[in-house]
């Protein structure tokens, strides 16, 4: 790098929209990245697994787990905060801010939310501590971008309030799903979709991992059966009805992928111009051409913009006045931008950029989950489209 | 339990260091500063022992610097630490070991003057001056005991235990307190800041300290005061490329040649 070269963020100067507490926070998650993950991370996407586990029980003692809830353990940080964690751990890899997102803002989210006195105090500060890992099950294999066609299903049995609950069904590409001690389950009943706090000890709950990934591979992704998986009346989230419910959970995730998308982008870029620095063609440092340089600039700007969003729906989120098609809007632009970003970085890389060595295309594979998951591409430009024409195009 | 750490705020080594043209001082306005990682093992070992007995212990941090030098005791209060001293004052600036100990051993006796100081503690050397001498020079000035470069710490009572270990041999070496004790980076690992100790931070006392508040005659200190001058600075050659050996059959006694004309071998 020459004598004047600055990080992509810096153009923005981002540091400016965060306060001491949501630096010194991003600061740590940094350093926690570099010490104890980024030395394993080859290792474990080409392994395809994550040591989960252990994983959580570091998050927990950092506070990262539920760190945007209140109470019940929970660190009780901003969103901007929140979002900034997701990104320094998404520099890393998507695959292990997923574990991060699907433990606080599904699993948590949902109980601390939706759930009984009795669910939050049983749960939240093990699940805080690392000491309980959770899992989020909406996706079935005939019900992805349309959760309603849900077959997984919950009846009482017997009548009255007080009976128990037997639910059947499965759920297909569910994270954490093999490692998890506590798996919320969307069902529906008579009364409509309703979620289910299931531990996953209970007699007929299976979870089976799911193999030959290209993507996402340091991320455990599991198929759950609940084959009449019986549970006590109180088992149901009182809170949530309908799908409102589940919804709303992933609305508080993408916000976190709104930010973490552009560290896997944040992350490819160094990567790409610290290379091109030192590769030399034609005899002179690759960082030297008109077209590379057009591609950092090009880049740079995609990157930095989509970061002014995310702090801005973060801060507006703060406010309390974020609107789930604002956050759409920004699932939609971040996680494309973050995915384009990480593929023309990879041609900067030449060959080399084929290795596990350089981070850009592991990081593009692993957008294709992201591009994917918590609301396709298309189904955010479809929730955009009816913000802006009134008019749901969706069936 | 009454322990008092004193840390210092360095340049990121990782960022381009530069010195003052007038000076000759480190330029401590033009990089990003932080913690002496040398000092987090001294934070992460008072907090251990703070918190082991009945866990009343109380840790101060300790540190001596312009403005931003606050950064390093608020990265200690967010480790865990109870209370800060920050000693600012102009006078302060291009003090040596000498003056710098001086500022510190006056600063201890001020923070010990409600409850007495059982354990000062310190890092085996700052990251950026790296001599080492501050934590004798500091026992020297407070009249205690001193324990330098532990490896590991036990303490019982008011005895404390440490382990140093030397090129050829380890010492087991024991005093009593108060003490001045200084550990390396063997002794521990440290702990990141948790985010409620980040959040939790904010609202802990720090206290600013002068150097009338302490007593010493800002001509003791600084760079007038200090028994070395800088004459000159020049930035370091860039690295030249290393010697090659062509191996021409004899490439191993050629190897052998040079490690032992280096006196390596
Ligand atoms: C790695 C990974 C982890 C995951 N983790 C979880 C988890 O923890 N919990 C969970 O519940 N789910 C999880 N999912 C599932 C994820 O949320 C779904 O894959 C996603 O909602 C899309 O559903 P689908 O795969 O069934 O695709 P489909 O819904 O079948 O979509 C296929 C294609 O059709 C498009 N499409 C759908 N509807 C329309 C329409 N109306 N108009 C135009 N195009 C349309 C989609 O955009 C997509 O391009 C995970 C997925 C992955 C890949």
């Amino acid at each position: 790098m020459g004598p004047d070269a600055t990080s992509p963020l810096n153009l923005v100067d981002l540091d400016s929209l965060l306060d001491d507490e949501e630096r010194a926070i991003r600061d740590t998650v940094r350093e926690l990245g570099v010490d104890r993950l980024r030395p394993h991370i080859t290792e474990w996407f080409e392994a395809g697994t994550v040591p989960a586990r252990d994983l959580a029980k570091q998050f927990g003692e950092l506070g990262l787990l539920g760190m945007h809830l209140n109470g019940y353990g929970c660190a009780g940080t901003s969103v901007v905060a929140y979002g900034m964690a997701c990104h320094e751990l998404e520099a890393v890899d998507s695959g292990v801010r997923s574990l991060v997102s699907v433990q606080g803002s599904l699993a948590m989210f949902a109980i601390h939310r939706f759930g009984s006195e009795q669910h939050k105090e049983h749960w939240l500060p093990r699940m805080a501590a690392g000491d309980a890992i959770g899992c989020f099950g909406l996706t079935e294999a005939d019900a992805g971008s349309d959760p309603s066609s849900m077959r997984t299903s919950a009846r009482r049995l017997g009548a009255g309030d007080d009976a128990d609950w037997i639910i059947d069904g499965s759920k297909l590409w569910i994270t954490n799903g093999t490692v998890a001690d506590v798996a919320v389950v969307w069902a529906r009943t008579g009364d409509g979709v309703r979620g289910f706090v299931v531990p996953t000890d209970t007699p007929g709950f299976t979870a089976r991992e799911i193999g030959h990934k290209l993507s996402l591979r340091a991320s455990v992704t599991a198929e759950l059966v609940l084959d009449g998986v019986r549970l006590p009346a109180d088992a149901m989230l009182p809170a949530a009805r309908g799908l409102g419910g589940p919804l709303s959970c992933l609305n508080e995730a993408r916000l976190g992928i709104v930010f973490g998308a552009l560290g896997a982008a944040r992350d490819s870029l160094e990567t790409a111009i610290a290379y091109a620095g030192e590769r030399q063609v034609f005899d002179k440092p690759l960082s030297g051409y008109q077209l590379t340089q057009a591609k950092l600039a090009d880049m740079t700007a995609e990157l930095g913009t989509g970061m002014l969003l995310a702090v801005h729906l973060g801060r507006l989120k703060e406010a309390g006045s974020l609107a789930p098609a604002q956050v759409s809007l920004g699932k939609l632009n971040n996680v494309r931008a973050a995915l384009k970003i990480a593929r023309e970085c990879r041609t900067i890389l030449g060959a080399s950029g084929i290795t596990a060595e350089y981070a850009p295309l592991r990081h593009a594979n692993n957008l294709e989950s992201v591009l994917t998951y918590e609301g396709t591409t298309e189904v955010h430009q479809l929730v955009v489209g009816q913000a802006l024409t009134g008019q749901s195009a969706f069936r | 339990m009454k322990i008092v750490v004193c840390v210092k705020h360095v340049p990121d080594a990782t960022a381009k260091r530069s010195f003052d043209a007038a000076d000759h001082t480190v330029d401590r306005a033009g990089v990003d500063g932080l913690l002496s990682e040398l000092d987090e093992y001294a934070v992460e070992e008072a907090l251990t022992i703070a918190a082991a007995g009945d866990g009343d212990g109380e840790v101060v941090v300790l540190t001596v610097g312009p403005e931003q030098a606050l950064d390093a005791a608020r990265k200690s209060l967010q480790m865990g630490a109870h209370a800060a001293v920050h000693v600012v004052d102009d006078a302060v600036h291009g003090s040596d070991a000498f003056g710098t100990s001086l500022v510190l051993a006056k600063a201890v006796e001020k923070i010990g003057s409600d409850t007495p100081v059982d354990i000062v503690l310190c890092g085996m050397a700052s990251t950026d001056g790296a001599m080492g001498v501050v934590p004798a020079m500091l026992a020297e000035r407070l009249g205690l005991p001193q324990v330098t470069f532990a490896a590991e710490v036990t303490i019982d009572g008011t005895k404390v235990t440490a382990r140093r270990d030397g090129d050829v041999a380890t010492e087991t070496v024991e005093a009593t307190m108060p003490l001045v004790l200084s550990v390396t980076d063997q002794i521990n690992e440290p702990r990141y800041p948790s985010f409620k100790g980040i959040m939790a931070a904010k609202k802990k006392t720090v206290e600013t300290w002068s150097l009338a508040d302490l007593g010493v005659d800002p001509s003791e200190v600084g760079l007038a005061a200090a028994w070395t001058s800088v004459q000159e600075v020049a930035a370091r050659p860039p690295r030249s490329h290393g010697e090659v050996v062509t191996d021409d059959g004899d490439g191993g006694r050629q190897l052998v040649e040079y490690l032992a004309g280096q006196k390596l071998i």
